[in-house]
């Protein structure tokens, strides 16, 4: 418990970081600031990817060969959100053509913001490092993937996955 | 379905408090998540700044603001008294805060005469479980400096100012990590401002 208090914190203090890396050029235009956004937010997702792939490793060390990909997702949602998150993923859908969307009406790296719209433009960011985690964990169960998140209402927030093929 | 527990070698964290949990059973948590994440931020930092002395910096303010508020945490969840003495608190930091957090507990060294310097000795440090040497180029990268500062915020934020730093990198080896804590006195009662 006391371990994801420090998780979350570092986790947030993660996304200011990123956002407060010098701003280039003399001018702070809002579209500086909106491209700003967007860097930090692919190097949290790239941050993310790579811890994903070294945590996958070693969650999946004893488990058997995945069936297939829906057994993955599977596990993503259940043993995978579980260690990492502390709770499954409340609701799974698929089109059974390689999108899927996770639903967790209780995002951990989220709950501890208050509810309502005040910091609903915000969350994408603390979404960024998760959305890496996952493709991350994808990837090197071989499934190559591009991974979005949307929250609609905090703290509940979706995480679509679209399946590439290779 | 079986929830899978990992251990990263031998540092499972076994520390459970008291009246907080409702099925009162240790948890073992994994320290994987905030060790690799840790790692990604630092091997991050390092392709973005390649002057050693920016990226401790870096890590050090980082750890400041993460201190500032961890300290709230620490004192809701654990039941320590007011320190009377600076020996006092570097005890609580290494035994309570430490444990807590790391699951590892620091021994308290080279106390000054005066009373208010310290130094933290961790025989292993699970920030570096996964690194076998530093990457080329940073050789002066003090790589556990977030701990420095979070030590630095959180004893900021109970109005004690103190000097933190990282002596020694642990690593294979004989080297231990070392952290230097010297208090510097009490500070008026004022809000600590972000760091930059």
């Amino acid at each position: 418990m006391k371990k994801n208090s420090l998780i979350i914190v570092n986790e947030e203090q993660l996304v200011e970081n990123e956002l407060e890396e010098p701003q280039e050029g003399p001018v702070h235009k809002k579209r500086n600031i909106v491209t700003e956004n967007g860097r930090c937010i692919t190097r949290l997702e790239n941050m993310g990817f790579r811890v994903g792939q070294g945590l996958i490793e070693r969650f999946t060390k004893d488990t058997a060969r995945f069936k297939d990909e829906l057994d993955v997702m599977k596990f993503i949602c259940k043993d995978f959100w579980t260690s990492v998150f502390k709770k499954q993923i409340d609701n799974l859908r698929t089109n059974h053509q390689g999108i899927y969307v996770l639903q967790d009406n209780k995002f951990r790296l989220l709950a501890q913001m208050s509810g309502g719209k005040q910091y609903l433009e915000h969350a994408p960011k603390y979404l960024a490092f998760s959305c890496g985690l996952v493709r991350g964990g994808l990837s090197n169960l071989g499934v190559k993937s591009i991974v979005t998140a949307e929250v609609s209402a905090m703290p509940a927030c979706k995480f679509q996955i679209m399946i590439q093929k290779m | 379905m079986s929830r899978q527990i990992r251990k990263s070698g031998i540092h499972t964290i076994d520390w459970h408090l008291p009246a907080l949990s409702s099925s009162g059973s240790a948890h073992h948590i994994s320290t994987e998540l905030f060790v690799l994440t840790y790692g990604a931020l630092v091997s991050d930092l390092c392709k973005e700044y390649s002057n050693d002395e920016e990226i401790n910096h870096r890590l050090e303010t980082m750890g400041y603001n993460i201190g500032v508020r961890l300290i709230e945490d620490f004192l809701a969840r654990s039941c320590v008294e007011k320190c009377q003495s600076y020996q006092e608190t570097t005890d609580v930091i290494a035994k309570v805060a430490f444990k807590m957090y790391l699951g590892v507990t620091p021994s308290v060294t080279s106390s000054s005469p005066a009373g208010d310097e310290f130094s933290l000795l961790l025989d292993s440090n699970p920030l570096e479980d996964f690194i076998e040497e530093l990457p080329e180029g940073h050789s002066s990268l003090l790589y556990s400096n977030l701990l420095c500062g979070i030590l630095r915020g959180a004893l900021q934020t109970v109005r004690l100012a103190a000097h933190v730093e990282l002596i020694q990198n642990g690593g294979k080896g004989e080297k231990k990590t070392e952290i230097r804590l010297s208090f510097l006195g009490r500070l008026e009662e004022n809000l600590p401002k972000s760091e930059d």
